[in-house]
């Protein structure tokens, strides 16, 4: 049972794989860059995904697949052309294929209205391919072994006159009871077909003290008369056909069938016939590949076609159930607080930084990041799946909107934590949302604008001085500034008189519930704002920033770190308290003199900064650790800046040491702190906390402003 | 109907604990580990009685003080004290007491019910009484302290 599990579990990430290939190639063929190997592939792909499914009883993923795969050849053999349209139907069904593997994994349910829809769809492109070739009746064959084609057969009335006699003769070699197939079930299949007669040959068994146990020495006969055409017995063996000698001969044809049904692959005219036979073309090449090729495994054998370099000089990897990285990580970080604990001990014990145990502890650090550095970069992903997804989003986006959109990404290798893509996921999502539904305006108003009426939208990923940056930009009209200022009014976000620079407009948009769509449309009015999507950002270290042009459209960027798992601090002692500040949000540190700090109404104080003023936050205080703020005099100041860009002094008793830190979850055991965004444990075995200087300096506004606004009230 | 009975008369273990003169126990079963005292990190915006975290083995542990939480006076903590490290749902919780006193076997029929003079608020941690040689034990459902410590901190 667990076993079955097992190779259930790997049949999905295979068709991961398969489904993100089969994207890729699509969106290729879209752009009218595909040759016939990107086709193959994509045909390739939701072959195999069909072949497993199949094999998983997975009924309705193997009826969509295969009617996918029908229309899928026709465009391979040429009969059908890659319009607009019919790539539209492609990757939608891919889209589907997609959603039932899901459904298949986890149980999410999938209409089956939509199912059929799309089958209607795929179907539609068939039949009017077939309409002209529609009079040899023999094309129709390739669909006998799944029911709704098998309906369509029926209508041409062709099905009785095309019995034929099939002579099979079946050597199996070792390997394929190797692999884990057998005979029987083959037989047994074949059996099903038609009318069936089995003779076994067994003159090769040796005798039993030459006899291998697990040598192969029977083969087999096979007489069947059928109605189905070798196109499907074919495709029965497709899975062993590298393991045995195979020959299928036809016996004594069917009236139509006859003279096609045995023409070698090679010829491939565009008839019916040779669609028939190019569907299981993977089986039908394989045999005289098979001296040629070594055995490899079936999944090798699905992807390392002749031709193809690139696809079998992949580099050699192994599939690691991420527990065991996420516990090696937490293990490495568990050496990383060691290893600074026993340098503090070492130094404490006054030991010189020439002895022997420095020289070697120094070592053991070197060695301690260099581990932990190779640990992370296991962890590592590129953003490629991320963003397939999101291609995903903006054809449905297309579809629903009317508009012209096309999705160009950028950096797509550029590799970044596994969990930091898991979480942006969403984030992603709702911007590309964003950007189709607010930003790109519809074709007629592009026109008139003197663009094109496809727009654009770019995605992009880089990584820039340790960290990742991600960029969503459209060339649509931009941030409406006046309308923004004109809602954040009428939502009372900001005074009526409030003068905002173009940046602070913009940024308004990050406030919590507000929405520029004219209309609630079901795209983006889900209540979801891009406050939400900032706050994630946030919540991942990052920051999110928008530059706009009206007119030419508008960027968001965001910008962050490559791991959740450290982070560069700065440690500090307040009120005997050790804290974390992250090294990122720092602009700069100072010990402010006294001409420099300034009174402000009750209880506030404002330093002198760069020619503005920032205020002075006591942390200390503010985390509750002391009643009264310290003298910012003799105090260390940090200034740091927010995301929105808004400077804070914050003041600390003094500093201690700037470091790398290991982030743990206060979450886990506890709960979310306000202010405070993960712990740290220090090289003194105790627990630090890391301050979130976003939330830390947004709480402090709101408190700093309630006795202001008592006194005025 | 037979098998629901046994399962509920099997002896169940206890870890009996003192809490100034009193004495309550938890079911062994969801204690993990019993430790000495270490100083903690105090959380910013904690409610009184979480005393703040310590450093389990690398996992980050926050420390509840038993005895304010159950309304006694904060507990002094210093070396003798001990904290006793326990899993409560998904959460891993270090609860500061006096001092572990036993370890009880016993079926669920010896656990009385808590006697309405007691207040609500120790009613809803306290779930039954136990009478052993003469002494007086609570019994502390851990689930409630918990829970009732989210609801008490939104």
């Amino acid at each position: 049972m667990d076993t079955m599990a097992a190779i259930r579990e790997t049949f999905f990430q295979e068709c991961e794989e398969q489904l993100g290939e089969l994207e890729v190639g699509l969106n290729a063929m879209e752009e009218g860059v595909a040759d016939s190997e990107t086709v193959n592939a994509v045909f390739r792909a939701v072959h195999s995904i069909k072949g497993g499914a199949g094999a998983f009883k997975l009924d309705r993923l193997v009826r969509f697949a295969h009617t996918f795969e029908t229309t899928l050849d026709l465009i391979r053999s040429d009969q059908l052309a890659t319009s607009p349209a019919v790539m539209r139907t492609m990757l939608r069904s891919a889209d589907l294929l997609a959603d039932l593997v899901k459904s298949a994994r986890s149980g999410d349910a999938v209409e089956e209205a939509r199912v059929e829809a799309q089958i209607a769809e795929l179907k539609a492109l068939t039949e009017n391919v077939k309409e002209a070739p529609a009079e040899t009746g023999a094309g129709e064959a390739e669909g006998l072994d799944f029911q709704p084609v098998l309906l369509a057969l029926d209508d041409l009335g062709a099905s009785e006159s095309q019995t034929a006699r099939y002579a099979i003769k079946l050597i199996p070699a070792p390997d394929l009871y190797r692999k884990g197939n057998e005979t029987v079930r083959l037989l047994r299949e074949l059996s099903r077909m038609g009318e069936f007669r089995v003779e076994c040959d067994a003159r090769h068994v040796p005798t039993l003290d030459a006899l291998d146990p697990e040598g192969a020495y029977l083969a087999w006969r096979v007489q069947l008369t059928t109605a189905e055409d070798e196109a499907s017995i074919h495709e029965l063996f497709e899975f062993v056909v590298d393991d045995c000698e195979l020959e299928i001969v036809v016996d004594r044809a069917g009236p139509i069938a006859a003279p096609e049904a045995s023409a070698p692959v090679e010829l491939a005219p565009p008839t019916p016939v040779a669609v028939a036979n190019d569907v299981v073309a993977p089986a039908d090449v394989a045999p005289a590949e098979a001296p040629v090729a070594t055995a490899a495994g079936e999944a090798e054998r699905a992807k390392a076609e002749p031709g193809k370099p690139e696809a079998t000089a992949t580099a050699a990897t192994i599939r690691v159930d991420l527990e065991r990285v996420d516990r090696l990580i937490n293990l490495v970080g568990e050496l990383v607080i060691n290893q600074a604990m026993l340098s503090q001990r070492v130094l404490e014990a006054g030991l010189a930084r020439s002895s022997s145990v420095a020289a070697g502890l120094g070592a053991l650090e070197q060695l301690t990041r260099e581990i932990q550095e190779g640990v992370m970069a296991i962890r590592a992903q590129p953003v490629k799946p991320l963003f397939q997804r999101m291609s995903r989003i903006v054809r449905e986006l297309t579809d629903a909107t009317g508009k012209i959109v096309r999705l160009r990404t950028e950096g797509e290798a550029t590799e970044v934590d596994r969990t930091v893509i898991e979480r942006l996921a969403d984030p992603l999502t709702h911007m590309i949302r964003n950007a189709v539904d607010h930003g790109v305006e519809r074709p007629e108003v592009r026109e008139a604008a003197g663009k094109p009426a496809q727009g654009e939208v770019k995605l992009s990923a880089a990584h820039r001085s340790g960290r990742i940056v991600i960029e969503v930009s459209d060339d649509g009209a931009g941030i409406d500034r006046e309308r923004v200022r004109e809602i954040a009014i009428k939502k009372e976000l900001i005074a009526p008189d409030a003068q905002l620079s173009e940046s602070e407009i913009d940024n308004l948009l990050f406030m919590p519930g507000f929405s520029t769509a004219q209309t609630v449309s079901s795209i983006s009015g889900r209540g979801v704002g891009m406050d939400v999507v900032k706050r994630s950002i946030q919540a991942l270290g990052g920051r999110i920033t928008i530059s706009s042009r009206p007119g030419k459209g508008s960027t968001f960027s965001m910008s962050l770190p490559l791991t959740l798992a450290v982070l560069d601090g700065m440690v500090v002692k307040v009120a005997d308290q050790t804290l974390v500040v992250p090294l990122t949000a720092i602009v700069e540190t100072l010990r402010p003199k006294r001409g420099e700090v300034h009174a402000l109404g009750v209880n506030a104080r404002v330093i002198s900064d760069r020619g503005g003023f920032a205020p002075l936050i006591d942390v200390g205080q503010e985390l509750g650790y002391r009643r009264d703020a310290a003298d910012p005099v003799g105090s260390v100041v940090l200034v740091v800046e927010t995301e929105v860009s808004t400077r804070c002094a914050l003041v600390v008793d003094a500093i201690h040491d700037q470091r790398q830190v290991v982030i743990k979850s206060l979450e886990a055991n506890y709960r979310q702190v306000p202010g405070i965004a993960a712990a740290t444990i220090l090289g003194d075995g105790r627990v630090a906390l890391i301050l979130d200087i976003d939330t830390f300096v947004a709480r402090t506004n709101r408190s700093a402003q309630e006795p202001l606004l008592a006194a005025t009230g | 109907m037979k098998e629901a009975n046994t399962v509920a008369d099997a002896p169940r273990e206890f870890i009996a604990f003192r809490i100034g003169v009193q004495e309550f126990c938890i079911d062994i079963m969801s204690v993990r580990e019993i430790r000495g005292w270490t100083p903690a990190t105090a959380l910013p915006h904690a409610p009184p009685y979480v005393r703040g975290v310590i450093n389990l083995r690398g996992s980050v542990l926050p420390i509840v003080d038993l005895a304010e939480r159950l309304g006694f006076p904060p507990t002094d903590a210093s070396a003798r004290q001990v904290i006793i490290v326990v899993q409560v749902g998904a959460q891993i919780v270090g609860l500061l007491v006096d001092a572990v006193s036993d370890i009880l076997t016993l079926t669920t029929e010896t656990i009385q019910p808590t006697p309405e003079v007691a207040s609500a608020f120790v009613r809803s941690f306290v779930r039954g009484m136990l009478a052993i040689d003469g002494r007086m034990i609570g019994v502390i459902e851990l689930d409630s302290i918990m829970s009732t410590e989210t609801e008490a901190a939104a």
